[in-house]
């Protein structure tokens, strides 16, 4: 059973409740499913029941909208349910690269303006969609979001419950503010330690897909524990939230602590509503990591699952290397590429591109002197898209080239011919390539 | 409810950038999204498609983005149903919620092959496959699914409950 228990903080008093455990008969719960519980109005759920469950936001980009606005008109009832619980976010093929993109964003724009969608972002005010929500203070602890993009599972690192959908659950969501879900059971990855110096994120999700696969975790929760996650930032539980999707996770989530309440309390005005995973909850494995242990991880062509330590494989020679995205566009990613430009030169047969995520990341980024640093070592600097990532544009490979990307996804063709090649990694390695013109480890460089 | 045709067999992890790749999401409809489908692991597939065909592939298929895209540009292009081991979570759900005909079944996927005829029937949830005169018994979907996929997806659903 769930029970909200007060806050010790008087300051936190108005913003903050916590459900925790209060014993008794039932069979314990994990964090998710406690969401999800709270939502449904429900004491208790169990992993495979079918629920239908309360939203707090409903998500959508410049791909998938128009397809469930188009939805939308086929339902009997055509008017949302909640002006303020909509984001529309164009961020995918915005500046427009075409004219049917352009023709997408138009519909996005017009139907946010008939319905009077309070957070609709549009050139010049937008970013990426999932570094944006939380940036903007749309997303708190305790929600339960649908985005129809599926790297909304991004937001577990605040303590939502988040996941991607399509475009008809967006059109349903829309109108009703409720989604049907079938309760996920969990994994739980327990962290000890702390990262290595510049290790980040990106190499620890990497390095957890490689260990799972790409459907590790399919149709369950990725739940993070245990003493090493105090020493994860922000901007890396982001991170490894954004790729749960990657290892076929239906969300990824990360325990409230100080880290969370001190984020949330710089950019959101929404409550924080906390909930923990009961003591006795049921996990179908609990997986240990020693964080100490991470590397710097590459994930090599055609899935993030076939990862290696970076200067464990030979010279690879790269044509592109691309730092941004949902999952690496944060300001903390823009610090660590810098650091390894500073004073030095893209390999002059390499296109670097970097991208900030935000409108706000990139004023951060210019403030602390990161884009000149970026433009004098001979990288192009783009406003904020999805644009590469998904091969859609600025930086598509042609036959036979190789990129190496901060990005989320290496499939056939992701960013462009089926005949060239995508290596993930973090920031830091990406950089690292650009200077020295094959995927380098960062050591090799600094 | 049945589904007869013939099969066309990928293996694991077809995920939704090589369904209906990234370069084609400025288009929205069926129609337009169809002609493009599964072209970057067989460019013969939009050609050879009959109304009817089956798709039978290993693990995680649908695996990568959200895009309600890939299940509607497979249904557009004329695919019946879908027949894999698992299925990814948002692809699952998508496909229930547009009205494609997804079944997991393990067996089958590994015995049937490209080019048999195979028939479907989705109330008992009984694959036969006509070519090795075999049959199997796919998961039946849980009554809450069944119920929308009655109602021709989510969007009948939502609406036959406002009734």
């Amino acid at each position: 059973m769930i029970k909200p228990s007060g806050s010790k903080n008087l300051q936190d008093l108005f913003r903050i409740s916590i459900f925790s455990a209060a014993g008794g008969f039932c069979m314990g719960m994990t964090m998710s499913q406690k969401i999800l519980a709270g939502h449904a109005g429900q004491a208790e759920v169990k992993a495979g029941q079918l629920i239908e469950a309360n939203l707090d936001l409903v998500l959508g980009n410049d791909i998938t909208s128009p397809v469930a606005i188009n939805a939308m008109k086929e339902m009997k009832n055509q008017t949302v349910f909640d002006k303020e619980k909509i984001a529309l976010v164009m961020d995918h093929f915005i500046p427009n690269k075409d004219i049917k993109s352009a023709e997408n964003c138009k519909c996005c724009r017009e139907f946010a303006s008939a319905h009077s969608i309070s957070h609709y972002y549009d050139v010049g005010k937008m970013g990426i969609e999932h570094a944006l929500l939380p940036e903007q203070g749309l997303v708190s602890a305790g929600d339960l979001i649908i985005g129809a993009d599926s790297h909304t599972c991004t937001y577990g690192a605040l303590g939502a419950f988040s996941t991607g959908v399509g475009s008809t659950d967006m059109a349903a969501g829309m109108v009703t503010g409720k989604a049907w879900f079938k309760v996920p059971s969990a994994i739980r990855f327990e962290l000890s330690g702390k990262l290595r110096k510049k290790i980040s994120g990106k190499d620890l999700i990497l390095s957890l897909i490689g260990m799972i696969g790409v459907d590790g975790a399919l149709y369950e929760s990725m739940e993070f524990t245990g003493s090493g996650v105090e020493s994860l930032s922000m901007d890396d539980r982001f991170t490894v939230c954004n790729m749960a999707i990657e290892a076929g996770g239906k969300n990824g989530i990360f325990p409230v602590d100080d880290i969370t309440k001190q984020y949330l309390k710089e950019h959101s005005k929404r409550p924080l509503r906390i909930y923990e995973a009961d003591d006795d909850a049921v996990y179908e494995k609990t997986i240990r990591v020693d964080l100490n242990e991470i590397d710097y991880t590459v994930a090599f062509p055609h899935l993030p699952e076939n990862t290696k330590k970076a200067g464990s494989f030979g010279k690879i020679k790269i044509d592109q290397a691309v730092i941004g995205s949902c999952t690496n566009g944060r300001i903390s990613d823009l610090r660590t590429a810098a650091e390894i430009l500073k004073g030095r030169k893209v390999a002059e047969k390499v296109r670097c591109i970097i991208i900030p995520a935000t409108q706000s990341i990139y004023l951060q980024a210019m403030k602390e002197g990161l884009i000149e640093t970026f433009i004098e070592a001979g990288a192009a600097v783009s406003t904020p898209t999805c644009g590469p990532c998904l091969g859609g544009y600025m930086g598509v490979l042609a036959a036979g080239e190789k990129c190496i990307s901060t990005t989320n996804r290496n499939f056939v063709g992701r960013m462009g011919h089926t005949d060239s090649e995508i290596y993930l990694s973090d920031p830091a390695v990406a950089a690292a390539s650009a200077v020295m013109g094959y995927i380098a480890s960062p050591e090799e460089v600094l | 409810m049945k589904a007869k045709g013939h099969v066309f067999k990928y293996g694991e992890n077809i995920n939704t950038d090589v369904i209906i790749p990234a370069r084609y999401l400025n288009a929205t409809t069926g129609e337009e999204l169809s002609v493009h489908c599964m072209e970057d692991i067989d460019r013969d597939f939009v050609r050879k498609v009959k109304p009817g065909d089956i798709m039978v592939a290993r693990k995680n298929f649908g695996c990568g983005s959200s895009r309600e895209h890939a299940p509607l540009a497979l249904k557009s292009a004329g695919i019946s149903c879908v027949i894999a081991d698992t299925f990814a979570r948002i692809f699952f759900r998508n496909s229930i919620n547009i009205g494609l005909p997804i079944l997991e079944c393990r067996e089958a996927a590994q015995e049937i092959n490209a080019g048999d005829e195979v028939e479907v029937n989705f109330d008992t949830g009984i694959i036969r496959d006509l070519t090795l005169d075999r049959e199997f018994q796919a998961q039946p979907f849980p009554e809450f699914m069944q119920n929308i996929i009655h109602a021709g997806g989510l969007i009948g659903y939502v609406n036959g409950k406002k009734k």
